[in-house]
């Protein structure tokens, strides 16, 4: 079975969010089996220091976030956009909808963009987002996470995936997280400390390396 | 999943925060429009979603968030089908469907979907020329469900 599923009971709004027909076989097909490159995309300012930009600091642990983006057979994916977005210090998000009593960061916007270079490698720099209530139960915490979306290289191996810390306590109790049912697959979710690319005087380090899956078609070389 | 592929998680709420771009969408001034709404299986719009298209030929990607009202509208190259992705809250894994534009027989993707529900992948010209696209997650009846694809 395909994870994480699509219906999902514990997490309450997939009841009316998840196809109740089954999916259908899709043949191979170029068009899925390509995607826009670089080239193709409009995303505007790239920028990759989520604590720049604004008057000041933001409040919170500075930390830096870089890994690899690889295909499925353990291929650097290059020139790829890569982008996250994520709560401030205190788990709020500068978004109109979100309520949660927690202070607004005049400092912190939570959004940043970057392209993998010729290694697939990226990196941010950032705020350690904050747990915060979601309502979806009876003291249901999120756990810190950094959302992170993929482009690849096709249509197929699109991928946006939520991006956690290490040994946080709230994983035995959040369905998002537990959606993936196998341990192994949920751990490839969780970034691992690095003492070695910490900066002394300056910020921690986690590292995410993410693998994306999917076919995709290798693009006609052209000769010269 | 193969064995060390990064598992899908749900865009969320705020998705805005991270991914809609000013132009995301418009790939083409000159292009055609298509819009229309995000459903869920109460029938009511979705206002946390967001749509991409893509198509190779000419390559084009555009990328709507919803409205408030669940509206999305992207304006592409004319092509005769363009492939689709939605994501939302509540979608812990973005859904995976194709919008036709012109009757496409012999199509070797519609040959795979039941005949009773090939109608949920056919757009509906507007009388402006636009056309008509509503991504229904769940249906009554059932067959009116837009069809997803298992990739």
């Amino acid at each position: 079975m395909r994870e994480p599923a699509l219906d999902y009971p514990d997490y309450k709004s997939t009841a009316l969010r998840h196809p109740k027909q089954p999916l259908v076989y899709l043949p191979e097909q170029v068009t899925e089996l390509t995607g826009p490159q670089l080239g193709d995309l409009r995303p505007g300012e790239i920028h990759n220091d989520l604590t720049k930009g604004h008057a000041g600091e933001p409040v919170g642990e500075r930390i830096i976030v870089s890994g690899r983006l690889l295909d499925a057979d353990g291929r650097p994916i290059r020139d790829s956009l890569i982008e996250i977005w994520q709560a401030n210090a205190a788990g709020r998000y500068r978004h109109r909808w979100d309520r949660w009593p927690a202070p607004l960061d005049p400092n912190f916007t939570g959004g940043g963009r970057t392209v993998t270079d010729s290694e697939g490698r990226y990196e941010f720099v950032t705020i350690k987002p904050g747990p915060y209530p979601w309502g979806n139960h009876h003291n249901a915490w999120r756990p810190a996470h950094i959302h992170f979306s993929l482009l690849g290289r096709s249509f197929e191996q699109r991928l946006v995936t939520q991006m956690y810390f290490p040994g946080d306590p709230l994983f035995p109790y959040d369905p998002i997280f537990n959606s993936v049912r196998d341990e192994l697959a949920r751990e490839r979710m969780i970034s691992r400390f690095s003492i070695e690319e910490s900066q002394d005087n300056w910020a921690l380090a986690y590292k995410f390396d993410i693998v994306l899956g999917g076919r995709y078609q290798t693009p006609i070389e052209e000769s010269h | 999943m193969s064995s060390d592929e990064t598992p899908s998680q749900t865009v969320g709420p705020y998705l805005a925060i991270g991914l809609p771009w000013s132009d995301g969408p418009v790939a083409d001034r000159g292009g055609v429009r298509i819009w229309g709404y995000v459903l869920d299986g109460a029938g009511d719009p979705i206002a946390d979603a967001l749509v991409e298209t893509w198509h190779h030929d000419p390559p084009a990607f555009a990328r709507s968030a919803t409205d408030d009202d669940g509206r999305w509208e992207v304006t592409v190259p004319r092509a005769p089908y363009v492939a689709v992705h939605v994501f939302g809250r509540g979608i812990l894994r973005h859904l995976t469907t194709r919008i036709y534009l012109e009757a496409a027989d012999g199509d070797p993707v519609l040959a795979h979907v039941p005949a009773d529900r090939r109608d949920t992948l056919m757009a509906q010209v507007g009388k402006d020329g636009g056309y008509r696209f509503d991504i229904r997650i769940q249906a009554q009846p059932p067959e009116r469900e837009t069809v997803f694809f298992d990739v």
